[in-house]
């Protein structure tokens, strides 16, 4: 039946197909032609400077506060400029802010830097401030963060104070989120009549499609997921800084892609490289790697609610000493992660450095003989499958090292727009979480990870191990308010040998960054480990 | 006719709903897309008021019914990343898919007919047993496996074609971004649909081969020969003639898959298409934009499939005979 259908109307399409094959022919001569005279006129290499960037994604938005990611705040140093920024060493340093003191327990006064202007050609003022901080307030992301602070107050145009509703030892880490928007330029309604101060997540706002900022770059163009091209800010406030006139950013997600980008010269610039590109690039010439331990903490969680077993101390510790941190790191991370023993790493108040991660398995044993299950037992585990670098394999060669001391888990991985339900609901008795602390400081991390549950006041969280133990609440709690620094830091560190002795959780380690480019630019100096590269100051020679 | 017509319309309604519901239905299992809009510290409770604030807490059914009106009146919903219709995102991003399915489609064409006959003619030869072989293993490469090693000899060792993206393009009819007008387009263009093709071109080469071989033993071209025709009008006008049709039948299927095999290409090249923007929906997890591309690729080819069945009910009566039975 088919069959005669075609032969039927045979003669017609062949009709059609040999027209349609002719018309192709011609198509496909004409662009080879134009191929050819095209390469012919190559245009002559332009003198701007112009840095060529991959970064795995893009930045989901022209507006700041919109989303408290590192792609957005990768953003935010490019376009805007914070009150104070982090240095290498995770020491403050002025930006818009040239000098700052303590008034009393509540108030931080800040100095404003003098003749700044906006892209739009507003002056920088102490309102501007004031307007960033109420807007942040407002921000479904950032309100949380800012929830200490009352509020700021203009002195006079070039002086602001900071007012927290208790004494805050961390005003200054605080001031590293405040990228001051142009509040000419963001006040009042635009052409579709919606106010133009507006936080929206999903949908059209003023704020996600037009900016104002006063930092390096400005935004010539932008096609989502696609392109963005920033030109230099001609009156950005600092003249002696990097030499690069216009930053073509693309987002290139395949890792392999973008590899053979850089190495092909098609881009100047790509973070972050993917782990098993890391030999060969250094290994090339023209090109530079910088890599450095980062600040995510990758943790096990222990239920000691779902899981009695995992509510005796000794079990906890057993499974710790039976973890291979650093062979977890060589293996699985080839080498591209930092064993850690607790949750701050280096550089954060609360790091100790006598907290190493412990691995000893006849220990492990030992200690499982004198816990209350000698013949080990059976645990549940999941792991998200595509949100941390080879989550599956850490967690899989997890189980296997459990298997040794006589614990059997039974794991099931999936992907993270499943997991996190999953996690919050407790589904099982192990789960797997990274974390980066937000405010670069050791509380975040007890806050969130470690404080007993509390659904009023939320601490706690995302604690899914249910460990709960007064003295970490207490000195968390007394850090938050403390301002002398020294004392803040002594109270952390406590909480993170508690935490160690106790084997509240099991941490894995740090995720390393990485990032690399042509010999030609000063990449080793304008890259940190909270991976938002000033390129500001970069300088292409 | 009227009556074909309107039965083979009234399927391609039911075709679309059954689409639509198990878009849908994915787009309602996957996860919480607030997940990937929300920093770390937002809590549950602020998560649960943006999603209600979306609709996503409303009952499965509710939120079904509403997308099927919305739907009707040409909207399907809100894409959460790019923060704009999902309908405007697509058609943005469907001309770079369909330009490189079409010049894959072209290299397809003009390789596999010449490739197919001449190996048909003398399948004994030396160059026939190396396009056979080559095809086999053209089969059986995956199609990023192909992408990569093209990328690293070209770009990375050669330095003869740039690695990734579209390059530059020019706005056609004001909607339509084109990047086959260009140099830098067509260079851009080379790679991807060169990977593209990687796997239908052997099938062609194959098919078409041994369509013609069937074709060559038949009856009447041995009377052809018979007659003493001249050999190039035997095999072009009596006996690839009669190869085409099933070819033809194949190709319309095979498209199909290709624009399918896109999502792979595209996510090598960085190629900014409806294939890399699907991808990126899922690990975002922009179920909105995911359920739309669900139903706008639905929708493409269940209208074709109309068409086609009912242009051929039009050409050939016995279809709607067939059809009634």
């Amino acid at each position: 039946m088919k069959v005669s259908t075609f032969k039927t109307a045979g003669k017609f399409s062949l009709l059609v197909l040999s027209l349609l094959v002719a018309a192709l022919m011609l198509v496909g001569c004409s662009s080879e032609e134009k191929k050819e005279t095209a390469e012919k006129a190559a245009p002559a290499a332009p003198e701007k400077v112009t840095l060529k960037l991959a970064m795995d994604a893009d930045p989901v938005s022209l507006d700041p506060q919109v989303q408290l990611s590192g792609g957005m705040l990768q953003f935010s140093h490019l376009v805007f400029d914070p009150l104070v920024r982090y240095d290498k060493n995770m020491n403050f340093v002025p930006r818009l802010a040239e000098s700052w003191e303590r008034i009393d327990d509540l108030t931080m006064r800040f100095h404003l830097r003098k003749g700044v202007k906006f892209h739009s050609g507003n002056d920088f003022t102490a309102q501007d401030v004031v307007f960033t901080l109420d807007r942040l307030k407002k921000s479904d992301d950032f309100k949380g963060l800012f929830e200490p602070f009352s509020g700021a107050v203009a002195v006079d145009d070039h002086t602001v104070d900071l007012v927290t509703k208790k004494p805050y030892g961390l005003v200054l880490n605080m001031a590293t989120y405040i990228f001051p928007l142009d509040h000419k330029f963001y006040t009042g309604t635009d052409d579709k009549g919606k106010p133009k101060d507006t936080i929206v997540k999903t949908d059209y706002s003023f704020a996600n499609e037009n900016e104002s900022g006063t930092g390096p770059f400005t935004v010539t163009s932008r096609e989502q997921g696609v392109k963005t091209v920033f030109a230099r800010f001609k009156d950005y406030w600092n003249k002696d800084t990097g030499n690069v006139e216009e930053i073509i950013l693309s987002p290139i997600k395949n890792d392999a892609t973008r590899t053979a980008a850089l190495m092909s010269g098609d881009v100047d610039f790509v973070m972050p490289v993917p782990p098993q590109d890391l030999d060969r690039i250094k290994s090339t010439d023209g090109l530079q790697l910088v890599t450095m331990s980062g600040s995510r903490i990758i943790t096990f969680q222990l239920n000691q609610k779902r899981n009695p077993a995992l509510a005796d101390p000794k079990v906890r510790l057993a499974m710790d000493y039976a973890y291979d941190n650093q062979g977890v790191v060589e293996k699985i991370m080839n080498g591209f992660a930092t064993a850690a023993g607790q949750m701050s790493p280096k550089g954060y108040v609360g790091h100790l450095d006598s907290l190493v991660p412990r691995y000893d398995l006849e220990k492990a044993k030992a200690l499982m003989a004198e816990s209350g299950y000698p013949n080990g037992f059976e645990a549940t585990m999941i792991a998200p499958n595509n949100r941390y670098v080879n989550d599956e394999k850490i967690a899989e060669a997890f189980a296997s090292m459990m298997s040794k001391i006589g614990i059997k888990i039974s794991l099931k991985t999936m992907p993270k727009a499943q997991y996190w339900d999953q996690f919050d609901a407790q589904v099982a008795d192990i789960q797997l979480i990274g974390w980066h602390s937000d405010t670069e400081d050791s509380g975040n991390f007890s806050e969130f990870l470690s404080m007993c549950r509390n659904a009023e006041t939320g601490y706690g969280q995302y604690n899914s191990g249910n460990y709960c133990n007064p003295k970490v609440d207490e000195l968390t709690l007394a850090a938050q308010t403390e301002t002398d620094l020294a004392k803040r830091a002594a109270d952390l560190q406590e909480v993170e040998k508690i935490q160690y002795d106790e084997a509240g959780f099991i941490p894995l380690h740090w995720q390393n960054l990485s990032w690399a480019s042509k010999s030609n630019m000063n990449t080793e100096d304008i890259v940190n480990v909270m991976n938002f590269p000033y390129f500001g100051d970069l300088v292409i020679n | 006719m009227f009556a074909f017509t309107v039965k083979r319309i009234l399927q391609a309604v039911i075709v679309m709903l059954i689409i639509s519901f198990i878009g849908f239905a994915i787009k309602h299992n996957f996860g919480d897309p607030i997940r990937d809009l929300v920093g770390q510290r937002v809590t549950a409770a602020e998560r649960a008021e943006i999603r209600d604030r979306l609709g996503l807490n409303d009952p499965f059914p509710v939120q079904y019914v509403r997308f099927l009106r919305d739907a009707l009146h040409g909207d399907l919903g809100q894409s959460y990343f790019f923060k704009k219709p999902a309908t405007e995102v697509i058609i943005k991003k469907a001309p770079a898919t369909l330009e490189l399915v079409f010049c894959a489609a072209l290299l397809i064409v003009l390789l596999s007919i010449p490739l197919g006959i001449y190996s048909a003619i003398r399948p004994k030869s030396l160059f026939s047993k190396f396009i056979m072989g080559g095809s086999i293993v053209g089969v059986s490469m995956p199609v990023f496996l192909t992408a990569i090693l093209l990328i690293y000899i070209f770009s990375v060792e050669l330095h003869w074609l740039p690695s990734y993206g579209r390059g530059d393009t020019v706005l056609l009819f004001g909607w339509w971004d084109s990047g086959l007008f260009t140099a830098d387009g067509l260079k851009h263009l080379i790679m991807p649909s060169i990977a593209l093709s990687s796997i239908m071109l052997p099938l062609f080469i194959r098919l078409i081969r041994s369509e013609m071989m069937e074709v060559l033993e038949s009856e009447y071209v041995k009377f052809a020969w018979a007659k003493g025709i001249k050999p190039w009008r035997v095999w072009l006008v009596h006996a690839f003639k009669n190869t085409l049709l099933p070819v033809i039948t194949v190709g319309g299927v095979q498209l199909g898959i290709m624009v399918a095999f896109t999502i792979l290409t595209e996510t090598v090249f960085q190629w900014q298409g409806m294939g890399s923007m699907f991808i990126e929906s899922v690990e975002r997890s922009d179920t909105s934009l995911m359920v739309a591309y669900l139903v706008f690729v639905g929708i493409i080819f269940v209208l074709v499939n109309t068409l086609v069945d009912i242009i051929y009910g039009l050409v050939n009566p016995m279809v709607r005979v067939a059809g009634r039975q």
